[in-house]
């Protein structure tokens, strides 16, 4: 009897955790991170934000200040420009991004031998660190012995022009770069669009004679039109953000020629250490990104309703 | 789905002001001279302190300074731990400690930008009477006492690791007779080590051959931290402006004829003696022109030559290379960009651990530990070591380091110096490398924002 009991009993403790409760012990970590790690300091931020605060000076508190920051950098006609040359970086970038890597995708549906080696090549950059492919392409555009140069025509070294050290050139530098680090990105979500696609929808358009052009703009550009957008969202929000690649190729410079938003951001928090300012200038980047991925969003919205 | 992107957003938003990392600095000297006599006796060890911890930068110095203070250990029988940190993340690393008053270090070797920070935020113990009584002061050359080490006049770090911006040239191109001659009669005074930045000029010119891919110089330009800053405030200097004056005044100060006169002489040896694809160069590019022999002279750290005098790193040149002190201006003025750090005592642990840090840095101080110091290749800046014929003669560039450890000159040191810097790095690399606007436009723009700052932080009115 005794010996029953306790068989009994045993099951009824195991029950005493929960389903709900089980759930609650494996998200609890994950919670407890996300809101050490990134919430908190996100609202940390915002508060600093309204405070006239430098982390290098410990004993002076954080002082509430309002919307002096705000004023201070959206009154700032530097920080416009600064946001200017990151609207055209963005735009011109993720647009070339969009057009390379939908018509790399669009070469590499086709089946044919190597395809596979060819795709795998096209990867390669985006696997790589930001810092090493500044380094390397500081060599390949350099005037005396870099490649780039001899491959646009200037066969004799010092012939052409000085990328990275020109400041009408250094922006276009950097989006070359950026270009060719990551339209494979895009190349591999258009790919898996394209891929997605069934055959019958060109047979019967096959059927009904239409053009390849008609195809094109019926059927393909449809169908992928989802995955596409979502990687131009992808590469906005990481384009907007570019820091180690300009770091790495010119530094900022010449001048304010590649000085990005990002970059100066950077430099008013960990070199100027204006931490209230810099947290204020973080938050109108992030307005600014939330808003245009908005825009995005609403695209994709419009296009999954049709 | 717009809510999953809001909390990306949100995400990135977080990420955006995370931490990023600043240049590296790497490897040092290998600078000789053999002890000539023994560590002094230590002080008796204060009561309960068998450990001592230094925080420096990752690097060979702090190698070197671990070896020299095993020395310690055996003589003292107290453990020093050097506790290397990352170029990049050093400062950050600090900063933090600072920020929590911790006693994680009981020495640091800081950079002479943070003795103003560090000394006015109370983070640093004052040696002012420690250092005078023990003539600790005396020890070392003027130049590096007042810029590793004062702060407001009084002491706070006692210079450990001196190093300045110098020259490396191309001795065998030098002392070519038929360059030698081509020279004279060119320019009609004979090809040697120029005595001034106008000869340097010359020099650079001479030597530029672009069809034989041959440059005359090569100088920073980098824009990232303070690269371009420190190449120019050597011209800067030496043709007789500043960044202040005592008060603190900058307007007038820096922004004068002269000042003008020595950018556009800077931007000339930029655009028309350096080998193409420099513009945006620090201490790597520097050495690489050189190893490469693309550049007959080029400016870098001394730290940074221990390369160029290496079969292996410098398999065409290491035994063609001479070294040279920053010539003076036009008008006799010379100075040079100064680097290295000075060893200071954390004022936040126990006063007996600072009495067991000051008697380490009177033991370091001492000149046995200072010529060991200078034998294992750290780069010392005492006096007597510094002008002893067995540190001269042990590597190419130490009379020039020897030489240059008078005249060092820096930046801003105050805790501002950040603010300052992100402006004349802007302004430099605007006018120099970008070549927009002129040199009197730029010095006038770092005057009227370096001025804002300073009114700012309440050091004008």
């Amino acid at each position: 009897m005794q010996l029953t009991q306790a068989r009994i009993a045993r099951p009824q403790r195991r029950r005493s955790l929960t389903d709900v409760q089980i759930q609650v012990l494996f998200i609890a970590p994950t919670i407890i991170l996300l809101v050490l790690w990134n919430i908190f300091p996100l609202f940390y931020s915002l508060y600093l934000s309204f405070t006239e605060f430098s982390v290098i000076k410990p004993d002076v508190p954080p002082a509430w200040i309002g919307l002096q920051n705000y004023n201070k950098l959206l009154n700032d006609p530097r920080i416009w420009q600064y946001f200017a040359l990151t609207g055209r970086y963005v735009v011109t970038s993720v647009a070339l991004q969009a057009i390379v890597g939908f018509g790399l995708a669009m070469f590499l549906r086709e089946r044919f031998k190597g395809n596979g080696l060819i795709t795998t090549l096209i990867l390669i950059p985006i696997m790589m660190s930001p810092v090493v492919i500044g380094l390397f392409w500081k060599l390949i555009y350099n005037p005396a012995f870099g490649i780039f140069n001899y491959l646009i025509g200037y066969s004799v070294p010092n012939s052409g022009p000085d990328w990275l050290g020109e400041a009408s050139r250094a922006l276009w530098a950097v989006i070359i770069v950026d270009v060719w680090m990551w339209s494979p990105f895009v190349m591999l979500l258009c790919l898996s669009g394209l891929k997605a696609i069934p055959d019958y929808l060109y047979e019967a358009a096959a059927i009904d004679r239409a053009s390849p052009w008609f195809q094109f703009w019926r059927i393909t550009l449809p169908q992928v039109a989802p995955l596409l957008l979502i990687a131009i969202l992808f590469r906005t929000i990481e384009a907007f953000k570019t820091f180690d690649l300009v770091m790495g190729l010119t530094g900022g410079g010449p001048g304010d020629a590649t000085e990005l938003i990002a970059v100066h951001l950077y430099r008013a928090a960990f070199t100027r250490f204006t931490t209230g300012e810099s947290s204020a200038l973080a938050y109108i980047i992030l307005v600014i990104v939330i808003a245009v991925s908005n825009l995005y969003v609403r695209s994709l919205n419009r296009i999954r309703g049709e | 789905m717009t809510r999953k992107l809001g909390l990306l957003s949100l995400g990135l938003a977080a990420a955006l002001i995370a931490g990023c990392a600043a240049p590296a600095a790497p490897a040092a000297p290998a600078a000789p001279a053999a002890p000539a006599e023994q560590a002094p006796a230590a002080p008796a060890a204060p009561a309960g302190v068998s450990e001592l911890t230094i925080w420096w930068a990752e690097w060979d110095p702090a190698n070197y300074l671990q070896e020299l203070a095993n020395d310690y250990a055996k003589e003292k029988g107290i453990k020093v731990n050097v506790v290397q940190e990352p170029w990049g993340t050093y400062y950050n690393k600090v900063t933090a400690e600072w920020a929590a008053k911790g006693t994680g270090y009981d020495m640091v070797v800081g950079d002479s930008q943070w003795l103003g920070q560090a000394a006015t935020q109370g983070h640093y113990l004052d040696l002012t009477d420690f250092m005078k009584e023990k003539g600790l002061d005396k020890t070392v050359t003027p130049a590096t006492l007042l810029y590793y080490g004062t702060y407001d006049g009084k002491y706070w770090a006692f210079p450990t690791e001196g190093d300045a911006l110098g020259w490396a040239y191309r001795k065998d191109l030098f002392e070519d007779p038929a360059e030698k001659e081509a020279f004279k009669a060119k320019y009609g005074y004979d090809l040697d080590v120029p005595k001034d930045l106008l000869q340097l000029r010359d020099i650079a010119e001479f030597f530029t051959r672009p069809d034989k891919n041959l440059y005359g110089i090569a100088i920073y330009t980098q824009k990232d931290y303070d690269a371009i800053t420190m190449g120019a405030q050597n011209f800067i200097f030496n043709f007789g402006a500043d960044w202040k004056n005592d008060k603190f005044e900058v307007e007038g100060v820096l922004n004068t004829e002269d000042a003008a006169k020595s950018l556009e002489l800077y931007r000339e040896l930029y655009t028309k003696f350096m080998p193409p694809g420099l513009s945006n160069a620090f201490f790597q590019e520097m050495n690489d022109a050189f190893i490469s022999g693309q550049a007959v002279m080029i400016t870098n750290y001394f730290a940074f030559f221990p390369a160029l005098v290496n079969a292996q790193t410098n398999p065409n040149f290491y035994d063609k290379v001479g070294f040279f002190s920053t010539p003076a201006g036009p008008g006799g003025a010379q100075f040079a960009s100064l680097g290295g750090q000075g060893i200071s005592v954390n004022a936040y642990i126990s006063p007996e651990r600072q009495q067991a840090a000051k008697d380490f840095i009177e033991w370091f101080a001492s000149k046995p530990a200072q010529e060991k110091w200078a034998a294992l290749g750290g780069y010392t800046c005492n006096i007597e070591v510094l002008n002893s014929d067995t540190f001269k003669k042990a590597t190419p560039y130490n009379p020039a380091f020897a030489e240059t450890m008078n005249f060092v000159k820096d930046f801003w040191n105050i805790p501002e110096f950040g603010d300052l810097l992100v402006v004349s790095q802007r302004e430099l690399s605007k006018y120099i490398v970008e070549g927009k606007g002129t040199a009197k436009e730029a010095l006038d723009n770092i005057a009227r924002e370096h001025t804002e700052i300073l009114k700012k932080a309440g050091y004008l009115k």
